[in-house]
């Protein structure tokens, strides 16, 4: 459904996909993982041909550098933030989406009732919450039906209802035989969605692999926030990294998934890097997580 | 099933380019009559397009002598100073102002072409200030037809044709700055600059060029004309069937060289500003690759 080739991206002096290769099968979902300044989101938008880009992308057989408008025409696509006119209302949005796709307003409404947001078209988009904002994102991806669904970090701005809502949306879609794509910072998330996780740092594909590898289910997993001095965020992510652990960087701080029992690990690591680390939190327990997601489906 | 076989049995995804262009003008034109600037404008046109058209009438003693022609006249400075600042700060706004709030990403990643989404939005927001240019010069006419008569209706008629020409050249200008700017405030900032040159700086640069370099009449006439607003007032007093004497030596060289293909001269100065612009802007846009 999706074939990337040799896919690199530069911006001046930096390379932000360094050519990166991978496939991706009709329903498959796929997770991109990876700290601040990975490339994730800028692989998501090479896939939909808003960026030009060295090496080749095919949706659905169609070259998207030759054939942008048709590629995207099969692309569902779900921004980190919905970006659309505060002022305008939630009904006009999706009706303004709906033309640019030829739906009708049935499609539209249908799409919102997928959602849960039939009822809310009178509002003003500054008026709804971060959580209906994600929804009528996703309603206004969804108003064509395409078979694929691309998505930057959908749940990043979320509270924990509100991401729990967009996660088992996204999970009805998967078992409908939909194709995702979509980057995520949150391991329980990518262990719920995703059949196959693409380890991106520094623009490229580190290793391609399964959630259940990059967390094993016989071990339970625990998330840490790392609070750590000003400006080493990035070598500790390194020295983390070097040791074989899943570490996550963005904005909202150094993240560390490992074994419950052995939380102390990345202390010391970093300690013996010389890095101090200042404090930690427990974020969550990955599968338990995973597992209260599921149950409340 | 391979990808490429898969991809046939996908639904047909030839999505109309015009249908597109349609939706993105429609929601330009929506946003842009119901903002505020839009309003402030149109009410400052109309109010002062009005006010023209009462002193018109006030000093030919409301008979006779034409209150079209009167008011055509005393609104040429007006529309002048306005309609450019008003389309200028119109099409500057438009893609920065989409950029700054990253709503063009958004946009981009839909099922549409960058050539699509600038023309869609040129359209609308085309339609939105030929559509204030109508509220203010309408009502005008209506003051003037109550009051005086129809005389003069033709040359007022051509002055409201060029005068949406003027604001079409003027917004490709605003629209160029736009793809250029990564910020709005820089785009309206170029686009207040820009202004500030076509209605003030060229004129000077013209008088003290002339003198400095001693020009002749006809450089003298092809630069001035080069001067979108230059060629608009002279197609207006053309129109008038008013003696192009009022303009000096320049006017007279114009007149007596060009004769009646000089409104089609102007009419096509104006359309260079639109379409030159506008190109300019599509290619770039679609070059540069920014959102």
């Amino acid at each position: 459904m999706i074939k990337a080739s040799n896919v690199t991206k530069r911006f001046r002096s930096v390379t932000a996909v360094d050519n990166l290769s991978f496939q991706l099968a009709e329903s498959e979902s796929l997770a991109l993982w990876g700290s601040n300044g990975a490339g994730k989101t800028t692989l998501i938008r090479c896939l939909l041909g808003i960026f030009p880009f060295q090496g080749s992308i095919a949706i659905g057989g169609i070259d998207v550098r030759r054939s942008g408008k048709q590629a995207r025409a099969i692309v569902g696509y779900v921004p980190q933030e919905l970006a659309f006119h505060d002022d305008a209302r939630l009904g006009s949005s999706i009706l303004f989406f709906a033309g640019l796709r030829r739906m009708d307003r049935h499609a539209a409404a249908k799409s919102l009732e997928t959602v849960g947001l039939l009822g809310h078209e009178k509002k003003r988009v500054r008026d709804l919450s971060g959580g209906m904002k994600q929804r009528l994102a996703l309603a206004i991806a969804l108003i064509a039906d395409p078979p694929i669904i691309i998505l930057d970090e959908p749940t990043s701005n979320l509270d924990a209802s509100g991401r729990g809502e967009v996660v088992q949306t996204l999970c009805r879609l998967r078992d409908q035989g939909k194709t995702l794509v979509f980057a995520s910072h949150r391991p329980d998330e990518v262990i719920t969605l995703a059949q196959r996780v693409l380890v991106m740092e520094k623009g490229r594909l580190v290793e391609e692999t399964t959630p259940s590898k990059l967390w094993p289910k016989d071990e339970r997993i625990q998330t840490l926030r790392l609070h750590i001095s000003m400006g080493t965020d990035e070598a500790a992510a390194e020295v983390l990294r070097d040791a074989g652990l899943a570490v996550n960087l963005n904005g909202h701080g150094l993240c560390v998934s490992v074994p419950r029992n052995r939380k102390a690990e990345p202390v010391s690591v970093l300690a013996r890097a010389s890095i101090e680390v200042r404090d930690f939190e427990i974020l969550d327990d990955v599968h338990k997580a995973t597992e209260q997601g599921g149950a409340e489906e | 099933m391979t990808t490429l076989s898969r991809a046939k049995s996908l639904p047909s995804v030839h999505l109309s380019r015009v249908a597109s262009v349609a939706a993105f003008a429609r929601r330009e034109f929506r946003d842009a009559i119901s903002s505020r600037w839009f309003l402030l404008y149109t009410v400052a046109f109309t109010v002062l397009a009005v006010a023209v058209s009462f002193m018109s009438l006030a000093g030919s003693g409301s008979q006779g002598f034409a209150g079209f022609g009167r008011t055509t006249a005393g609104l040429l400075n007006l529309i002048m100073l306005v309609v450019p600042l008003m389309a200028l700060n119109a099409g500057a706004g438009t893609i920065a102002g989409e950029r700054e709030r990253g709503t063009l990403l958004y946009l981009l990643a839909q099922p549409v072409s960058r050539f699509e989404l600038l023309l869609g939005k040129y359209l609308g927001l085309a339609a939105a200030l030929c559509s204030s240019m109508f509220v203010g010069f309408g009502l005008s006419a209506a003051v003037l037809a109550w009051r005086a008569g129809s005389v003069g209706l033709t040359a007022y008629a051509m002055l409201i044709a060029f005068t949406c020409a003027l604001a079409l050249a003027m917004l490709s200008v605003g629209i160029l700055l736009s793809v250029l700017s990564r910020r709005s405030g820089v785009a309206t900032g170029l686009g207040l600059f820009a202004w500030l040159i076509l209605v003030f700086l060229s004129d000077l640069g013209l008088m003290a060029g002339t003198i400095l370099f001693k020009l002749r009449v006809q450089e003298v006439f092809a630069i001035g004309i080069a001067n979108p607003l230059q060629a608009f007032k002279m197609a207006v007093i053309v129109n008038m069937n008013a003696s192009l004497d009022v303009l000096g030596p320049v006017g007279m060289y114009a007149s007596q060289t060009f004769g009646g293909a000089l409104p089609w001269i102007l009419a096509g100065v104006l359309a260079v500003w639109t379409i030159v612009p506008l190109v300019a802007a599509i290619i770039l846009f679609n070059k540069r690759g920014s959102v």
